[in-house]
């Protein structure tokens, strides 16, 4: 009984939030590492394209509910994707034309476009703040969950709770859905291929025939709907504000590094290996260990690593460590 | 020619001279954080502040008529040198006599060591709460009509012992006030006999709180105390510990206590407590009927505000001056009995028995009573959630 317990609490506390965490970190990293793969620069931009395009779901929701439309016990939120979409595929299409191609076009060194990344991640979040503002916005709605803590309680007769949102699960299906696509799409399809051969050896892309103008596009849409997608997972997971957004780039940053810049499934690997050490690292253990140890072992202290103050740097550090020991990353991709 | 210009220089002297023995205008300061975090609730007590100004002038009885003219300032609440060099200019180039203020703890500390004390100026905060500001050193000029923290702190243990309570988790903001009257309360609680299982910060602002609650699920204890801010973490803390089922009640110091905490959560923190500054005295609802709706009395802190503009005149008026070494010692022998009770709106005749030579004692709006060298002795309202929604207990 005492194991169960203790592994429903490691479940409630760790595990759940944990791989949701991670899920939306590696949609958001598959974003950048795509960038990175195919146009060769780190888009600071990433974070503010992630709530450029969730404010747009967030407008949409609200209008689907004064509208009356919903999706019963789903959030309404899921309905409106393809809007946000939509409106942040326009904002860095428009980006790229306007700003990336004139570089592109000179051929300039990556370091000069992670500068003009840097500068449109202001303007992006002047633009945000001036639609929506820098307050929280809150646009979940429908069944808050698919079990509460009280109710997991009375069915098992346990004394911990397991709580499971509706948004943690929707997170985790969104984002193997998503990631599935992505991968056949890459794999399968003759644009994908152009992609990964315009990423492999750009010169010899462009000898065979490949349109670089088409891939760019198509590499932008796709950066759009992850970007999207990842944020509004975010969002309804735990609640959109402007600046949280722009705090999430480094975890997600530390996600493709770790995984390997350019390498997809690195990216999805980084994003779960940085959420389980931040949540891991800061979570006091002592509960969970009561319950799985013998008596006489029970820690007194709070077993915890890391005062929570610290989950920032929890990222940092393991940034640190790959980048010293490890600079291409656990699954190979390019030395940043 | 040179006579001339000497005769209108004496007659001018003399003037001046004239309108002065008259009646004398006396500036007092209103140093108030008009811009920043707590910008909403300044105006309110900024009028407080000028209602007791104004109701001093009308009675024409201070200092032979003196009439009693507020000048505003903005402390901004968060920037030092911003407060400091308001309160500079408020003394040096426009001659107060005092001032009421200022609003934050951090500033308010700011201007009494630098500004205030080397300008041997009274000053009298109506919502600086820090303990901190009981230790400083302050030569007798600093007072303050909201009650330290380190009180609130006492009556919080008091309130969760009584109950029953004596294993609990804390949670503060990570700032002056948070980290303030999370001590207080864990040097308090622990003396009576109570566990504080973990006594953690959280940061204000952010998107998620399932990490801070974790490791307060996991150290475990009867109740939750947050000293947080409702419309900011607080409640992001309330709803994660709800969502993980790691907590169900809470106990709330008066960061907590508002009509958002009622609204987003009812009755899912059925049973919880909580304690804020308050009272049942007449005082608070003989003000209210004084300001009839001319801005909002209930506001949190505008009755200490009119209070401790009420305790400077007085204090002047017990001294026979506007200067503040004279009247400086003046302000708690007014606050404090024995003497005559003293309710809002009855200013006048409390400078008319100052006049007469008797004593009084203020009573004011908040129950005004000066303890400790000059802070109020702190009344608090204990409430509980109720059918989801804030209901008194007592007054302590």
């Amino acid at each position: 009984m005492d194991v169960l317990n203790g592994l429903v609490a490691l479940a409630n506390f760790v595990l759940v939030p944990a791989i949701a965490y991670g899920s939306q970190l590696a949609l958001g990293a598959l974003g950048v590492t795509l960038v990175y793969g195919i146009l060769r620069f780190s888009n600071f931009a990433h974070g503010d394209s992630m709530a450029f395009g969730t404010l747009v779901v967030v407008l949409f929701t609200a209008l689907f509910q004064s509208m009356g439309i919903s999706l019963g016990p789903l959030p309404t939120a899921l309905l409106a994707i393809p809007f946000g979409i939509a409106g942040a595929a326009l904002l860095i299409l428009g980006t790229d034309r306007l700003v990336y191609r004139f570089y592109r076009a000179q051929r300039v060194k990556p370091v000069i476009l992670v500068i003009v990344s840097i500068g449109v991640m202001f303007v992006y979040e002047g633009l945000i703040r001036f639609i929506i503002g820098t307050g929280e916005q809150r646009f979940a709605d429908g069944e808050r969950f698919i079990i509460s803590a009280r109710e997991f309680k009375q069915m098992t007769g346990l004394r911990e709770g397991l709580a499971l949102k509706t948004t943690q699960g929707l997170t985790v299906v969104t984002a193997v859905i998503v990631v599935a696509l992505l991968f056949w799409f890459l794999n399968r399809t003759r644009t994908g291929k152009s992609m990964r051969a315009f990423s492999d050896n750009e010169d010899l892309a462009l000898l065979s025939g490949i349109n670089p103008e088409r891939v760019v596009m198509v590499t932008w849409l796709i950066v759009a709907a992850l970007a999207t997608v990842a944020g509004v997972l975010y969002g309804l997971d735990k609640s959109f504000k402007p600046f949280v957004y722009f705090q999430l780039l480094l975890p997600i940053f530390a996600s493709a590094i770790v995984g390997g810049l350019g390498n997809p499934l690195g990216a999805i690997a980084g994003g779960f290996v940085v959420a389980f050490s931040e949540v891991g690292i800061t979570y006091a253990w002592k509960k969970v260990l009561v319950y799985l140890m013998p008596e006489p072992l029970e820690p007194s202290g709070l077993v915890q690593l890391l005062s929570t103050d610290y989950k920032f740097a929890v990222s940092f550090v393991i940034l640190l460590i790959v980048l010293l020991f490890r600079p291409t990353g656990l699954f190979k991709g390019k030395a940043v | 020619m040179k006579k001339l210009l000497l005769a209108s220089v004496a007659s001018l002297a003399a003037g001046t001279a004239f309108a002065g023995g008259h009646a004398e205008e006396i500036k007092l300061g209103i140093i108030l954080g008009f811009t920043g975090p707590i910008e909403s609730l300044t105006p309110s007590m900024a009028d407080g502040a000028e209602l007791a100004m104004k109701e001093v002038t009308d009675s024409g009885l201070l200092l032979g008529g003196a009439k009693v003219v507020p000048v505003r300032g903005d402390s901004t609440c968060i920037d030092a040198a911003a407060a400091t060099a308001v309160a500079e200019r408020q003394i040096t180039s426009d001659g107060v006599k005092g001032i009421v203020g200022a609003d934050c703890s951090g500033v308010t500390g700011a201007i009494l060591s630098n500004v205030a004390v080397p300008n041997g100026m009274v000053m009298i905060s109506p919502s600086a709460t820090s303990p901190a500001l009981s230790s400083d050193a302050d030569e007798g000029l600093f007072f303050r009509t909201a009650p330290s923290d380190a009180r609130q702190g006492v009556v919080m243990a008091e309130v969760l012992l009584e109950q029953g309570i004596s294993e609990v988790a804390v949670t503060y903001t990570n700032n002056d006030y948070g980290k303030g009257l999370a001590d207080s309360f864990a040097a308090a609680y622990e003396a009576m006999g109570g566990t504080i299982t973990i006594n953690t910060a959280h940061e204000d602002g952010k998107a998620d709180y399932s990490a801070e609650v974790g490791a307060l699920a996991s150290a475990g204890g009867d109740r939750l105390v947050v000293a947080g801010y409702v419309d900011q973490g607080g409640a992001g803390i309330i709803r994660a510990a709800l969502d993980s089922g790691a907590f169900d009640t809470f106990h709330f110091p008066d960061g907590m206590i508002g009509q958002a905490l009622q609204d987003n959560f009812g009755d899912e923190i059925e049973g919880s407590s909580g304690q804020h500054p308050g009272t049942d005295s007449d005082g608070a609802a003989i003000f209210v009927d004084m300001v009839a709706g001319a801005f909002d009395a209930t506001s949190p802190f505008t009755p200490e505000s009119y209070d401790a503009a009420a305790l400077i005149l007085l204090a002047m008026a017990a001294a026979g001056s506007s200067d503040p070494a004279d009247y400086k010692s003046k302000i708690e022998m007014v606050a404090n009995a024995p003497g005559e009770p003293i309710l809002p709106g009855e200013l006048a005749k409390a400078l008319q028995i100052l006049a007469d030579g008797g004593d009084i004692d203020y009573i004011g709006a908040t129950a005004v009573e000066l303890v400790n060298g000059g802070e109020s002795a702190g009344n608090y309202r204990q409430i509980e959630i109720k059918d989801g929604a804030i209901s008194t207990v007592k007054y302590r």
